[in-house]
């Protein structure tokens, strides 16, 4: 039981895997970086694949860090 | 007037057929004593990785988004493309704060969002708050999903006047109702799992056959004019169509998982760890949305809504005709069949979730909280059940009556109404240090202040706000929860020096959180 009520709740473990989320936030929140229509890719414009890729990415950066904080959780 | 198209109508009802089959024989799949809320409203809190994988798929890509996403690539062009970079922020928030909410609600025995705002912040009203928001913003929701099925049963070419132009829809929701009730959450996650199949099926010949049919990416992205190929660049002294792209992202994102469904498919799930890996395959749906966003741009490309053939569908349906109308132009009959079926199932999906959803919210947290206060299981599951049909009901006489536009707004303003529950639920889960009045108050006014930019705008989606000679324009929901969230930083230390350092008992324990 914490000590009073107003306690603030005992903190969840950090781990630095968890700014990959934050690269992953920024980059996809910063459209100029990708509001472009060269280079394409199969003919598909940069502003389309890159979003499409940076779907991927992140998905796999969800699986490291899940992979990497498992045993502290 | 359309055709019937016949082969394609008999694939879409055996289909269709199949699913309420399914739906019915679910009752018996891990079978639980349905006469208790949690084993009729949650499933038993027993899907695994796959299953929640598909009941969190089915429930948040739901058929109105299949419909809406391409509709909008169609009409408007780039900016379209917002719902993935939405989809993409939506995981890191499930990784982190849903694995410590489902531990929490279930130690507790929460099912709603709302018990564990009650039982974290010991504050009824907040918690009725909660609820209601919940409610209002889904109403409409399940209304939307009816437009999906709508679409596809008038692209069959199934037309009629009066009583029997609705009549496709009301025995879809009667099949529904009828599974929903005596199934519960079991029904929509076994049948997610066909649904969600015959989607991605679907898509994926639509990327493969429709550019093989026009020649090639490169041809469909030259037909495409430019102003919509790309996000406009903003002029000086304003964040322009970056700002509003971005801010739509995550405004939308914060916002999904308040929303009562989505809460009730993640606690369903059998521990926090089959939420984590979630986190890292659901973006298997996101990668599809994009798919089906630039299938917009291919309607474009192909010139469709120009033939004479879809003319009445386009003038009927507007631009939420364009994907029925490419899936009908470019396959064979039997594989509309599979395409159509697959879109009106997956309205069902959601609906059913979002009603079981209202059902659990009503009698945790009106009922059970201001009438009857101790009832038995066997009471309590009726309730749900009775008031999952009452639901269901309201949006299908909404939708028959009401204008779709205005399902549309409403489901608009539902974003920014529940993603003011945001500083309770989802930092509630981290900390305890608000004050419930505080909340209530941040709440009243983000809730209050967004509507009345969603009314200054015409209910467009963004809002301008001006600074200094700068103009921001931005999703009018991010801009009210921020305003939400410093009310409540402000008003804690007031309130709590009113209440003299007297704080309602956390029922909840920092150990509760982590498993």
């Amino acid at each position: 039981m914490p000590a009073e009520n107003g306690a603030p709740s005992k903190r969840p473990k950090w781990s630095w895997w968890y700014l990959l989320f934050v690269v992953q936030f920024l980059v996809i929140l910063w459209p100029p970086l990708y509001n472009k229509a060269e280079p394409t890719l199969f003919g598909i414009p940069f502003f389309y694949w890159f979003q499409l890729l940076w779907v991927l990415v992140s998905a796999v950066f969800t699986a490291v860090v899940y992979l990497m904080t498992r045993e502290s959780q | 007037m359309p055709q019937v198209n016949g082969i394609a109508l008999a694939v879409f009802v055996l289909l269709f057929g199949f699913i309420t089959w399914l739906g019915f024989a679910a009752a018996r799949w891990r079978r639980g004593d349905l006469d208790q809320l949690h084993e009729w409203g949650l499933g038993g809190r027993r899907f695994g990785t796959l299953v929640t994988w598909f009941l969190v798929g089915g429930d948040i890509y739901t058929a109105y988004t299949f419909i809406a996403v391409p509709a909008l690539a169609f009409g408007a062009g780039a900016v379209a493309f917002f719902a993935v970079p939405y989809t993409i922020l939506i995981y890191p928030l499930l990784f982190l704060i849903f694995p410590r909410l489902w531990n929490v609600c279930h130690k507790h025995g929460y099912i709603t969002a709302a018990d564990f705002v009650r039982g974290r912040f010991g504050n009824r009203w907040l918690a009725l708050a909660v609820t209601i928001t919940g409610i209002v913003a889904t109403l409409p929701y399940i209304a939307l999903q009816l437009v999906g099925i709508q679409v596809v049963v008038g692209a069959l070419g199934v037309t009629g006047t009066g009583i029997a132009a609705d009549l496709p829809l009301i025995i879809a929701f009667a099949v529904l109702a009828a599974f929903t009730y005596s199934s519960g959450l079991r029904a929509p996650a076994s049948i997610a799992i066909v649904k969600d199949t015959l989607i991605y099926i679907a898509t994926f010949a639509i990327i493969i056959v429709v550019p093989l049919k026009l020649g090639g990416f490169e041809k469909i992205f030259a037909a495409v004019p430019a102003q919509k190929l790309l996000l406009a660049v903003p002029g000086p002294h304003t964040t322009g169509a970056y700002g509003s792209y971005a801010t739509l992202a995550l405004g939308s994102a914060l916002a999904l998982f308040l929303y009562p469904h989505s809460m009730t498919a993640i606690l369903s799930a059998s521990s926090g760890g089959a939420i984590r890996r979630n986190a890292a395959i659901l973006p298997g749906y996101s990668f599809m949305l994009g798919l089906l966003a630039m299938v917009g741009l291919f309607v474009i490309a192909a010139g469709i809504a120009d033939l004479p053939d879809y003319a009445w569908g386009f003038k009927t349906f507007k631009n939420n005709f364009a994907v029925p109308a490419l899936i009908l132009h470019v396959f064979p009959s039997w594989f509309v069949g599979v395409a159509f079926a697959a879109i009106a199932i997956g309205a069902l999906v959601p609906a059913a979730i979002m009603s079981i959803a209202i059902a659990n919210l009503y009698t945790r947290n009106i009922h059970r909280e201001f009438i009857n206060r101790n009832p038995t299981n066997k009471q309590e599951s009726r309730m749900a059940k009775n008031v999952s049909l009452i639901a269901k009901v309201g949006a299908l006489i909404f939708i028959i009556f009401v204008p779709t536009k205005y399902a549309i707004q409403l489901q608009l303003l539902g974003g920014i109404w529940i993603i003011q529950t945001l500083p309770a639920v989802m930092l509630g889960a981290y900390t305890r240090w608000f004050n419930a009045w505080a909340l209530l108050v941040g709440w009243a006014v983000g809730t209050l202040a967004g509507t009345a930019m969603a009314y200054a705008s015409n209910l467009a989606t963004t809002y301008t706000l001006g600074f200094g000679g700068y103009s921001f324009p931005g999703y009018s929901a991010l801009y009210t929860v921020i305003l939400n969230l410093f009310l409540v930083i402000v008003l804690t230390p007031v309130f709590n020096a009113l209440g003299g350092g007297r704080k309602p008992v956390d029922e909840t324990s920092p150990a509760d959180y982590t498993a």
